[in-house]
C-alpha cells in the first residue's frame, strides 16, 4: 500500500454534506457541523494571509538596519495587527475550529455537535468580530502590541484601541462557544460503546482545549472592557495617576493568554497523536499518559501566568513560584514527545505527506519546548525576555508547532473533508519547504535574542551588527511564504481535479473513517456502536489469512 | 438510509416533538442542555472573577479610602434591590415547577412577576446611578471625592484618587451586573413568549429550566457584589 | 569580522558570566535531549519503515519507561531551575552600598541623575568595578531599561521606583535598549553606557556644573516648606526624618514597613496611604505638583540625611526615634 487507495467506482448519486443542498443560504444558515467547519476553513485561511502579509512587510523592514521601508507608526500597527489577526483570528480557532468542527461529533460518533444553532452563532461572532478588526485596519490601525498593555494603550496611544478590543472581545465568545459545544459533546454525545478510554486522543486534546477557552478566555474579555471602559469613560482600574496598578493588568491579561498557547498547541498534539499511529500502523504507547498528559497541560497551564513577567515588577519570591511551575508544565509535554517517539518503534512506518509534517512538528515543536526551558530560568530569563529569543521560542510553538499540526491534519483529513486526494508529491515536497523556511526564518533570531536585539524595533541603526541575522530571517520568511502558499493552491486544485478518495484512504483508525467520504450530513447512516479499542490497528491490519510467522 | 432506522426516528419525532435532530432521545437532549448552561456559568463565574480580583486587591492597598468610598453609596437602595432580588429567585423557583407540574396560568404569572422585578431592580439601579451623577462621584473630568471622613479613622479624609478607582469598580461590576439583568429579561421575554404560545409540557420545560438557572446565577452575582460594595466599613 | 556579525554577547558584567554559564549548561543539555529525540525519531522512520510483509508489533505501552522519562526530565529541571533561580537572586538583590543612579524613563529617552549631580540623557557613565544600582521610574508608560552586556533588564514602572543593579568588568561602550514597547519611537529609545576606568570616572563625575542630588533635594525641601514640619532638631507636625531611611517605621494602623525609597516616594505624594503611628493626617499630597526628577531629589536628599550616622546606630536610634514620636505626638 505505497499510495493512498483509489476506488474508481462512480459516485455520483450518492447524497453528501456537500452536495446535500446547494446556493449561498445552505451555507450561511447551515447547522451542519461540516458546513460551519468548512466556513471556518475559509475565514482563517483569509485571516492567515492578511497576517502572513503583515509578518512579510515586518521582514522587509526589518531586512536593513535603518527603517527605510515604512514609517515607525506604520511598523508598529504591522507588528501589533500581525499579533493579533494571528493569535485571536487564525491560531485560536485554527485546528478546533475547523478540524475539530469538522472530526469531534464524528470521531465520537454523534450526528452534530450538542448545539448547532450555537455552533452557527459561533462563526458569526468570529466574522462580526473579524470585520469589526478589518475595519479597524482599514481605517487607521491599532498600535499597541497584541498585548496592549496599559498604560498605553488606555491613555497614550492615539489609535484605535477600543475598536480593536471590540473585535476580540466578540471573536473571544467565539472562541467559548466552540469550547462549550465541544465540552458538551464529548460528555453528553458519545456513541453506544464509545467510553472514555476509547476516546482517540484528538477529542482528548480537544477536551483539554475547550477547559481553556471556557475558564480562560472570559477572564481576557473581561480585562479589554476593562481597559476600553478605561480610554472611552475615563474609569481608573489600572492608571497609576490615581495609584491603580498597570502590574495588576499584566497578571489578568497573561492569565488568559498564557493558557491561550495551549488552546493553540493541544489541538495540534491532537493532530499528531492521530498521525503517527496510523502512518507506524500501531496503537499510540502509553494512551492514558498521552491523555491524561493533555489535561495535565491545561490545568497547569493556568498557574504559570507570571512567567511573563519576570522582569515587570514582581517579587523575587512569586517569580521563584512561577517559574517552578513552568517546569511543572514542562513535564507532560515532554512525556507526550517521548510517547510519540516510542509509537516509531518497531512500527511499519509510511513517509506520507501528513506522517513528513507530523515529523517535522516534532521537530520544531522539540526545539520550541526546550527553548521554553531557557525562559522558565529565572537568571536568563531577565537577559532574553522581550527579545528575539522569544520571538523565536514562541514562534517555534505556535507556528513551528501549531501551524506543522495544523498542516498535517489538513493533509491527513482533506480526504474525508473534500472526498479528493491531494496530489502527493506536491504536497511533501511543501512539507519540506515549510520545514526549511521556518528554520531559516527563526532559528537566527535565537540567536539574535541571545545577542540582546529587542522585539518590537523598526529601527536598529544604532546596532548594525545584527544585521546578517537578520536578512537570513527574511530570506527564511520568503520561502517559508512560499510553503504556505503551495498547499493552498494544491488543495483548491483537488477540489475539481482530484482523484476521488475513498472512505478511508489511509486505512486509518477512528470513526470518521467508517463512514464514507465525504461523509452524509448526520455522518453515519447507521448510528455507530463502538466495540473495539481506539488506534486498534493490529486489527485493521489483520491479513484475510493469518500470518502468524512474519508477527513471531 | 436502512429502512428499520428511518421508521424509528420518525416514531422518535412523533413521540417527542420538541427533540432535535441530532439527539438519540429527549434525555440526552435535556442532559446537554444543562450541562451546557453549567459549562457557561462556569464562564460567566471567570468573566466577573476578573473585576473581584482587581476589587480584593485594591480594597486591600486602599482599604480606608474604599470604606469611605462605599459609604456614600445609599444602602437603603442596596437593601431593596437584594430583597428583590431574592424575591425574584423564589419566584423563578415557581415558574419552574408550574412548568414541571403543567400549571401554566401559574407559569405565565410567576414569568411576569420574575420580569418585574426584574424591571424593578433595573429602575432602583438608575436612580442609584442617578444619585452618584449628581454628586459627581462618576469617575472622570467631573470626578469630585474631597473632604470625606474615612469611617473608621477619624480625623482622616478619603484620598480622591483612591476613591475613584472604587467607584470605577463600582461602576463596571454593578454596570456588567445590569447586563446580565438586562440579558435575562431578554430571556425571560423568549420564555413567556413559549408560554403563552404553550410550548412548555411537563416531559419538555428545558427552557424554563436553564433560563431559571442563569437567572439564579445573576441573583447569586448580586448577593456577593451588595456587601462587597454597599456594607464594607458601615457602622451603627 | 566578528564586530560586524557577532555570535555571543559581549560580556561586561560580573552577571553576564554567570548567565552565560547557565545559558552554556543549557545549550549542553537541551541539545543532548533534542539530540536524542531527533536521533530517535530518524532511526526509527528509517530502521522501521514499511517493508512488504512485516507488519508493526503492537506495544501497550510501559509505565517503567513512563516513570523514567518523567523522573529523569523532572530532576534536571529542578537542576536549571534552583541554578536560574540563585542567579536570579543575585540579579535582583543590589548590595548595600552601591552608588546609586536615578533614571527617569519617558516617551522615548532616559534622563538619567547620579547622586554626585551630574545629569544626561540616553547615557550613563559608570566606573568599572564598582556596583552602581538603578532606581528607576517612568512618567508615562511602561519602559524597560536593558543593557544585554551586563544581562540585566528591569521593567519601568510609572507611580513607583523599580531598581537595577550591575558591576561592570570592563571598560567601554555598551549599548542600552528600551525592550518593553512604548510606542512610536520605541527603538529610538536606546542609549550607550560609558563604562569608565575609576580615575576617568572620578574626573567625569565632578566635572558637571550641579552639585550634589542631596543638595538640589535639600533645596526643593525647603522651597516646598517641608521643613516646617519635618524639623531636623526636634520632632514637629511631622515625623523627624534624619535616620528614617532603610529602617523599620511603624504605621497608624499597626503595621510596620521598612522605609525604602518606594515609601518615601508614595509618603511624598500619597502622605495617608501609609502613615505614622501618632501623627496626624496633615500632610497634603504633593502628587502633580513635582516633577519625578524633584521626586528624585527629595528622595535622595532624605537618604543623605539619613546615612550620616554610623551603620550599627541606626536601628537603635530609629527605634528610640519612634518611641520619641510617639510620646511627642501624646503630649501634643
Amino acid at each position: 500500500m505505497g499510495m493512498p487507495t483509489v476506488v474508481p467506482q462512480q459516485r455520483f448519486e450518492r447524497e453528501t454534506y456537500l452536495n446535500k443542498e446547494y446556493g449561498i443560504w445552505s451555507w450561511l444558515l447551515t447547522t451542519d457541523h461540516k458546513r460551519i467547519a468548512l466556513l471556518y476553513l475559509i475565514s482563517i485561511t483569509f485571516f492567515f494571509f492578511i497576517g502572513g502579509f503583515f509578518a512579510l512587510l515586518i521582514r522587509l523592514e526589518l531586512l536593513t538596519p535603518a527603517g527605510d521601508l515604512v514609517q515607525a507608526d506604520t511598523y508598529n500597527k504591522l507588528f501589533t495587527q500581525h499579533g493579533m489577526v494571528m493569535v485571536f483570528f487564525f491560531l485560536i480557532p485554527s485546528i478546533p475550529a475547523t478540524l475539530g468542527n469538522f472530526l469531534v461529533p464524528m470521531m465520537v460518533g454523534a450526528k452534530d455537535l450538542a448545539f448547532p444553532r450555537i455552533n452557527l452563532l459561533s462563526w458569526y461572532l468570529y466574522i462580526i468580530g473579524g470585520i469589526i478588526m478589518l475595519h479597524c485596519m482599514l481605517t487607521g490601525g491599532v498600535d499597541t502590541g497584541w498585548t496592549f498593555y496599559v498604560p498605553f494603550s488606555s491613555n497614550f496611544t492615539n489609535t484605535k484601541f477600543v475598536e480593536a478590543g471590540i473585535a476580540i472581545f466578540i471573536a473571544g465568545f467565539s472562541s467559548i462557544l466552540t469550547g462549550l459545544n465541544f465540552v458538551v459533546t464529548i460528555h453528553r454525545m458519545r456513541a453506544p460503546g464509545m467510553t472514555w478510554s476509547r476516546l482517540p486522543l484528538f477529542i482528548w486534546a480537544h477536551y483539554a482545549t475547550s477547559i481553556i477557552q471556557l475558564l480562560g478566555t472570559p477572564v481576557v474579555a473581561i480585562t479589554i472592557v476593562l481597559v476600553a471602559c478605561e480610554r472611552a469613560l475615563h474609569l481608573g482600574i489600572f492608571d497609576p495617576k490615581l495609584g491603580g496598578d498597570p502590574v495588576l493588568f499584566q497578571h489578568l491579561f497573561w492569565f488568559y493568554s498564557h493558557p491561550a498557547v495551549y488552546i493553540m498547541i493541544l489541538p495540534a498534539m491532537g493532530v499528531v497523536t492521530e498521525i503517527i499511529p496510523c502512518f507506524s500502523r500501531k496503537r499510540i504507547f502509553g494512551y492514558q499518559f498521552v491523555a491524561l498528559s493533555s489535561i495535565a497541560i491545561a490545568v497547569f497551564g493556568f498557574l504559570v501566568w507570571a512567567h511573563h513577567m519576570f522582569v515587570a515588577g514582581i517579587s523575587v519570591y512569586s517569580a521563584l513560584v512561577f517559574s517552578f511551575l513552568s517546569y511543572a508544565v514542562a513535564l507532560p509535554s515532554a512525556i507526550k514527545v517521548f510517547n510519540w517517539t516510542a509509537t516509531l518503534y518497531k512500527g511499519s512506518i509510511r513517509y506520507d505527506a501528513p506522517m513528513l509534517y507530523a515529523f517535522g512538528f516534532l521537530g520544531l515543536f522539540t526545539i520550541g519546548g526546550l527553548s521554553g526551558l531557557f525562559l522558565a530560568a529565572l537568571g536568563i530569563n531577565v537577559h532574553v525576555t522581550d527579545t528575539y529569543f522569544v520571538v523565536a521560542h514562541f514562534h517555534y510553538i505556535m507556528v513551528g508547532g501549531a501551524v506543522m499540526g495544523y498542516l498535517g491534519g489538513m493533509h491527513f483529513w482533506w480526504p474525508k473533508i473534500s472526498g479528493k486526494l491531494y496530489p502527493e508529491g506536491w504536497a511533501r515536497l511543501a512539507a519540506l519547504i515549510v520545514f526549511i523556511g521556518f528554520n531559516l526564518t527563526f532559528f537566527p533570531q535565537f540567536v539574535l535574542g541571545y545577542l540582546g536585539m529587542p522585539r518590537r524595533y523598526y529601527d536598529y541603526s544604532h546596532m548594525p551588527e545584527f544585521q546578517v541575522l537578520n536578512v537570513l530571517s527574511t530570506a527564511g520568511a520568503t520561502v517559508l511564504g512560499v510553503g504556505y502558499l503551495l498547499p493552498m493552491v494544491y488543495f483548491l486544485w483537488s477540489m475539481r481535479y482530484g482523484k476521488p478518495a475513498s472512505d478511508n484512504p489511509w486505512n486509518a483508525a477512528g470513526l470518521e473513517w467508517k463512514t464514507a467520504s465525504p461523509p452524509p450530513t448526520f455522518n453515519f447512516d447507521e448510528e455507530p456502536v463502538v466495540t473495539w479499542e481506539a488506534y486498534n490497528y493490529d486489527e485493521l491490519d489483520a491479513p484475510p489469512q493469518a500470518q502468524e510467522v512474519t508477527v513471531a | 438510509m436502512p429502512e428499520s432506522t428511518l421508521m424509528g426516528e420518525h416514531r422518535q419525532e412523533q413521540l417527542h416533538p420538541e427533540l432535535l435532530h441530532h439527539f438519540a432521545d429527549p434525555e440526552q437532549q435535556r442532559n446537554s442542555a444543562s450541562l451546557g448552561m453549567w459549562v457557561f456559568l462556569g464562564t460567566e463565574i471567570m468573566f466577573f472573577g476578573g473585576m473581584f480580583c482587581a476589587y480584593l486587591i485594591y480594597r486591600h492597598w486602599y482599604f480606608g479610602d474604599f470604606g469611605a468610598a462605599s459609604k456614600s453609596i445609599d444602602a437603603t437602595l442596596g437593601a431593596t434591590n437584594t430583597a428583590v432580588l431574592i424575591c425574584s429567585s423564589l419566584t423563578v423557583v415557581l415558574a419552574v415547577w408550574a412548568a414541571q407540574t403543567a400549571r401554566r396560568a401559574l407559569l405565565i404569572s410567576m414569568l411576569v412577576v420574575t420580569m418585574l422585578f426584574g424591571l424593578a431592580f433595573l429602575g432602583i439601579k438608575g436612580k442609584e446611578y442617578y444619585d452618584k451623577f449628581e454628586e459627581h462621584h462618576v469617575p472622570g473630568a467631573s470626578f469630585s471625592f474631597n473632604n470625606v471622613p474615612i469611617p473608621s479613622h477619624p480625623g482622616e479624609y478619603a484620598n480622591p484618587r483612591h476613591a475613584q478607582i472604587f467607584f470605577s469598580l463600582y461602576f463596571m461590576m454593578t454596570g456588567i451586573h445590569a447586563l446580565h439583568m438586562i440579558i435575562g429579561l431578554g430571556i425571560f421575554s423568549c420564555l413567556l413568549y413559549m408560554a403563552c404560545k404553550g410550548h412548555f409540557t411537563p416531559e419538555y420545560h428545558t427552557p424554563v429550566e436553564i433560563g431559571g438557572l442563569y437567572w439564579h446565577f445573576v441573583d447569586i452575582i448580586w448577593i456577593y457584589l451588595f456587601p462587597l460594595l454597599y456594607l464594607i466599613d458601615r457602622h451603627p | 569580522m566578528l564586530n560586524d556579525f557577532p555570535l555571543w554577547p559581549q560580556q561586561a558584567s560580573t552577571l553576564a558570566h554567570r548567565v552565560d554559564a547557565l545559558y552554556i549548561f543549557l545549550l549542553i543539555i537541551t541539545g543532548m535531549m533534542a539530540l536524542l529525540v531527533c536521533t530517535l525519531v530518524i532511526y526509527f522512520a528509517a530502521r522501521f519503515r514499511k517493508r512488504a510483509g512485516v507488519r508493526a508489533e503492537q506495544i501497550e505501552g510501559s509505565n517503567a519507561l513512563e516513570i523514567t522519562w518523567s523522573v529523569i526530565p523532572f530532576c534536571i529541571f529542578m537542576v536549571i531551575f534552583a541554578w536560574g533561580a540563585v542567579v536570579y537572586f543575585s540579579q535582583r538583590t543590589p548590595p548595600a552600598d552601591a552608588t546609586e543612579v536615578y533614571v527617569v524613563a519617558k516617551q522615548w529617552m532616559w534622563k538619567v541623575e547620579h547622586a554626585e549631580g551630574q545629569r544626561e540623557i540616553n547615557e550613563l557613565h559608570v566606573p568599572v568595578g564598582r556596583d552602581v544600582k538603578l532606581i528607576m521610574t517612568s512618567q508615562d508608560v511602561i519602559h524597560s531599561f536593558y543593557i544585554p552586556a551586563f544581562r540585566v533588564k528591569q521593567d519601568v514602572l510609572p507611580g513607583r521606583y523599580t531598581v537595577e543593579w550591575f558591576r561592570a568588568t570592563k571598560p567601554g561602550t555598551y549599548h542600552l535598549f528600551c525592550a518593553e514597547y512604548c510606542g512610536t519611537q520605541h527603538s529610538g529609545m536606546v542609549g550607550n553606557i560609558v563604562v569608565l576606568e575609576p580615575a576617568q570616572y572620578e574626573a567625569w563625575i565632578n566635572a558637571g556644573p550641579n552639585g550634589p542630588l542631596s543638595d538640589s533635594g535639600e533645596k526643593v525641601f525647603a522651597e516646598l516648606g517641608c521643613s516646617t514640619c519635618h524639623r531636623s532638631d526636634v520632632q514637629g507636625r511631622g515625623p523627624n526624618l534624619q535616620g528614617v531611611f532603610g529602617n523599620p517605621v511603624e504605621l497608624e494602623d499597626g503595621r510596620t514597613v521598612t522605609a525604602d525609597e518606594n515609601y518615601l516616594r508614595e509618603s511624598i505624594l500619597d502622605p495617608g496611604a501609609k502613615r505614622v503611628k501618632g501623627f496626624k493626617p496633615i500632610m497634603p499630597t504633593f502628587q502633580g505638583l513635582l516633577t519625578e526628577e524633584q521626586v528624585n531629589e527629595l528622595v535622595a536628599y532624605i537618604k543623605s540625611i539619613s546615612s550620616k550616622p554610623a551603620g550599627v546606630k541606626t536601628t537603635a536610634s530609629a527605634a528610640s526615634q519612634t518611641q520619641a514620636q510617639r510620646n511627642g505626638s501624646q503630649v501634643q
